[in-house]
């Protein structure tokens, strides 16, 4: 029998359709995917199912019973539990505090931390959810956060959990650290629902898959009988290309375009880049692929002249450049597209229009003597919606006003429409959707077509190996290996990038333990 | 090109900044006015005798105006400090530092044609008070020290600072403790006989208007914006944050160090201990409600000046006394500060709205591609 049923559910937002007539259901102990693009209903359904607001049609019915949920404590009644793709938890506080707050074990009037800690000790060990539950919240990286959701969820006694993009946060490896600990809960006999728009994910982990899209349900399928073709051609509704296509090979006798020397960093006593060194040709894409946290920020930042280094030299089409600065670089063409397009890439609560020549505005084409060209402007920023497609309403609209993929179609599209030299591209598909990610790996195959020389870093390895000439492994600051990506298996990738491989062995292995967990199950 | 400005003068009706000061001033008057009556007193004879002490005859609005120059200028130190990123409480500190330099310069720069020496008298004043600001803007950068709290101490040092200088360094002949009379040279014009309006008045519009096209049209305002609105992507896009900051500051403390050259070269004459009624301070007030605009920001000054002429209107009429005027301006701040107030519905639906873009959901229709 479904264990959860959800029949004829719509829900409106002013004009906005955002669920329409969708029928849904789970049946007990599944892990169901919840697939759809950016706006296509999934976390609006969901939200309904944890009672964060109430359907304007349609009803919920929970182990053949009907149910109203009125609000996420009515739910967490009925056994229903949500992690947030944004966690929910207070920093200054302690794990066992953040689990079990709200539902503290008491003795007389007091809190019982003892009692508590004890608790979430034996919740962690059962699930294999490895915590301190005396640790602060705040030191933790992203990964056991979310351990801490998923044992707050489970401190309730939750039958149903419903996980929004769990893995957008997460490493490879956390990653399959996550899925271990579903595969568990599953055993366990819990309900679990994920919604992801990452089709890789959905045929790993899960028994069955709903498509949503534009707020209607497409169909309900069962995971063995699919494959990622169908997936996406079912979310976008038209077929999709995943191999890039069209790419040239790099001509033997192409110049270097970018070049690091032995780049060095040091701040507060901390090693941050040691001894880096890389070289892209023209026509070239020189993936980098990494754990987070490796450098990759510095090395962009190095680069693009936003931090300078300790020692090294950055080289643009052979010239070194000496102390860079971000406009000195942009002069001597060299394009940037920021790791965090909400920090760094635009200023939000610009207009479009302004957005659209940040870091050129005092370029020729769009000021003279300190006066901006509004007429020059305009074009430019018309040229740039119509070029990338960008859906906008107005080009004086805020950047904040549109959606991910096409906040990234503005930052690209300015980067690029200034022809460079070099292209530092850093997670340039980074939460958007998959439309999008064909469309902006298009554009970059065509740059690099075009002669253009491109450093690409990102999370994401497939899109490292599909799309790069070269690839680099980056480990504690430094290239540990480089090789066409054909040269690595996805094994030896991750022997790399954690610092333990033959070549590296005498390297101090701190990852060791996650590793082991992370290849003992695969 | 009529059609584009009636459009643009629509837009500028429809939005939704001033809609917020138009209402909180609506719930300010309203408000005020019941306070009055539940005091006994009658409202419609108390906005009466203030809107006929503030507009009631050429020497009233001259004096409205008048007393309205100081607080344009402040205003607009604070707003543009805003736009910038730093939030100036020090225009109080920067007022003293201007007046005092305007009045030295004015009382020892003799010989010199008017329009010189007043504009060297400006020219000391926006530079002391700019420099007064900027060691501020200094502080944050190479230590990182808030400059809300420096900007509010530096007020206090500023006051006592030229209270000093007047009373042991320059201190005229006679028992109040003021500099020299500054020479007739450097005396701003009168626009009115025997009111506070001077040609201060047309150089705090200019300023306005001047900032007005800063901001909109150059590469220096759209930097400083930028710096003010995210000072990563600024960074990113090549601007120099630091730099940046401290020609904000500089900017907006000169604007502040004009609005106590203006009171010493128009009214008063010479640098006078304790001469400013809380002008810089006001000048917050005025930013807010002006919603940093600096348009906004100079409509916002006159109204504050209309309140304090009528003011004294009122108290000379009725049995109000003037500090009521306290309560209004007080109130109109409450009513913008918490647009939550007047907004609080409408917000909440726009936020659950937003909640739902960010993650998903938005317009199933009008997403990517």
């Amino acid at each position: 029998m479904d264990f959860v049923q959800m029949r004829g559910i719509t829900k409106i937002f002013g004009k906005v359709v955002a669920n329409d007539r969708v029928d849904f259901s789970v049946k007990k102990g599944e892990i169901h995917s919840l697939l759809g693009e950016n706006g296509a209903g999934k976390t609006t359904l969901m939200r309904m199912l944890y009672g964060m607001s109430v359907p304007d049609e349609g009803s919920i019915i929970l182990n053949g019973s009907p149910v109203t949920l009125k609000s996420p404590s009515s739910a967490i009644e009925q056994g229903i539990s949500m992690v947030h793709q944004h966690f929910m938890l207070a920093d200054p506080m302690t794990v066992t505090e953040n689990i079990v707050l709200g539902y503290e074990p008491r003795k007389g009037p007091f809190f019982d931390r003892k009692k508590a800690e004890q608790q979430v000790a034996e919740l962690s060990a059962r699930y294999g959810l490895q915590i301190d539950p005396k640790a602060t919240v705040g030191d933790l990286s992203v990964g056991n956060k979310q351990r801490v959701e998923i044992l707050k969820a489970l401190y309730r006694k939750c039958d149903l959990l419903i996980l929004d993009e769990p893995t957008a946060v997460l490493t490879p490896l956390e990653v399959k650290d996550l899925f271990a600990v579903l595969r568990s809960l599953k055993e366990d006999g819990k309900t679990i629902i994920i919604i992801t728009h990452k089709l890789k994910e959905i045929l790993e982990i899960s028994d069955r898959v709903t498509i949503l899209r534009a707020g209607k349900l497409i169909t309900t399928k069962n995971t063995a009988e699919t494959d990622a073709a169908e997936l996406a051609r079912l979310m976008v509704g038209r077929q999709v290309q995943f191999e890039v296509q069209g790419a040239k090979p790099v001509a033997a006798d192409a110049p270097v375009l970018l070049e690091v020397k032995d780049a060095e960093l040091r701040r507060r006593g901390m090693q941050l880049l040691s001894g880096l060194s890389l070289q892209v040709h023209a026509g070239e894409i020189f993936g980098i692929c990494g754990v987070e946290g490796n450098g990759q920020t510095e090395i962009i930042e190095a680069i693009t002249g936003i931090g300078q280094l300790s020692a090294g030299q950055v080289l643009l089409n052979g010239q070194p450049v000496h102390k860079p600065t971000p406009t000195k670089m942009a002069d001597r063409g060299l394009a940037h597209i920021p790791e965090d397009r909400g920090l760094r890439g635009l200023v939000a609560d610009f207009s479009i229009r302004d957005n659209s020549i940040l870091g050129y505005q005092r370029s020729r084409r769009f000021s003279r003597r300190g006066v901006l060209d509004k007429k020059a402007i305009e074009m430019h920023t018309r040229q740039i919606v119509s070029d990338y497609r960008v859906k906008v309403g107005s080009i004086d609209d805020t950047a904040a006003s549109l959606s991910g993929g096409n906040q990234q179609k503005v930052v690209i599209g300015r980067a690029l429409s200034q022809d460079p030299d070099v292209i530092i591209a850093a997670q340039p598909t980074r939460g958007v959707d998959i439309g999008a990610i064909e469309y902006i790996h298009q554009k970059l195959i065509e740059m690099k077509n075009a002669g253009k020389a491109i450093l690409l870093i990102s999370a994401e390895l497939d899109e490292v190996l599909g799309l790069s000439d070269q690839v680099g492994v980056l480990y504690r600051g430094r290239i540990v290996a480089t090789g066409a990506p054909a040269d690595f298996d996805e094994q030896t990738l991750g022997l790399l990038m954690t610092g333990y491989h033959k070549d590296t062995e005498k390297e101090e292995r701190p990852c060791l333990e996650t590793l082991h967990s992370a290849f003992a199950k695969s | 090109m009529l059609g584009n400005a009636a459009q643009r003068v629509c837009k500028v009706l429809k939005s939704k900044k001033l809609q917020t000061s138009l209402l909180a001033l609506v719930g300010a008057i309203v408000v005020s006015g019941l306070i009055l009556a539940l005091s006994g007193y009658s409202p419609f004879v108390a906005y009466g005798a203030m809107f006929s002490g503030a507009f009631g005859g050429a020497a009233n609005i001259a004096d409205t105006l008048g007393t309205a120059t100081p607080l344009i200028f402040t205003g607009l130190a604070v707003a543009i400090a805003m736009k910038g990123g730093a939030v100036n409480i020090g225009a109080e500190g920067q007022l003293y530092m201007g007046a005092f330099a305007a009045a030295l310069a004015g009382a020892y720069g003799k010989d010199l044609p008017m329009v010189l020496h007043i504009a060297l008298c400006l020219l000391a004043a926006f530079i002391a008070g700019g420099l007064w600001a900027v060691l501020a803007g200094g502080l944050k950068i190479k230590l990182g020290v808030s400059e809300v709290i420096i900007t509010i101490m530096l007020n206090y040092i500023a006051t006592y600072l030229t209270d000093y200088l007047t009373t042991y360094h320059f201190k005229a002949e006679g028992m109040v403790v003021k500099t020299k009379r500054v020479a007739e040279s450097a005396m701003l014009p009168t626009l009115y006989p025997h009111s506070r309006l001077t040609v201060g008045f047309l150089i705090a519009i200019l300023a306005a208007v001047i900032l007005v096209w800063v901001l909109r049209r150059t590469v220096f305002g759209y930097e400083l914006q930028a710096v003010g609105l995210n000072p990563f992507a600024a960074e990113s896009g090549g601007v120099k944050k630091g730099r940046q900051f401290l020609l904000t500051m500089l900017i907006s403390g000169g604007l502040a160090g004009l609005a106590g050259a203006c009171e010493v070269l128009g009214v008063h004459g010479y640098f006078m201990k304790g001469f400013s009624p809380g002008y810089g301070f006001d000048g917050l007030a005025i930013a807010v409600l002006g919603q940093n605009n600096p348009l906004g920001v100079t409509l916002s000054a006159i109204l504050y000046g209309a309140l304090r002429s009528g003011a004294t209107m009122m108290d000379r009429m009725t049995k109000i006394p003037q500090d009521f005027v306290g309560i209004m301006q007080a109130l109109i701040i409450i009513f913008v500060a918490t647009p939550g107030l007047v907004y609080f519905y409408r917000r909440k639906k726009k936020k659950t709205a937003a909640i739902h873009k960010g993650s998903e959901t938005a317009p199933a229709t009008t997403e990517e591609v």
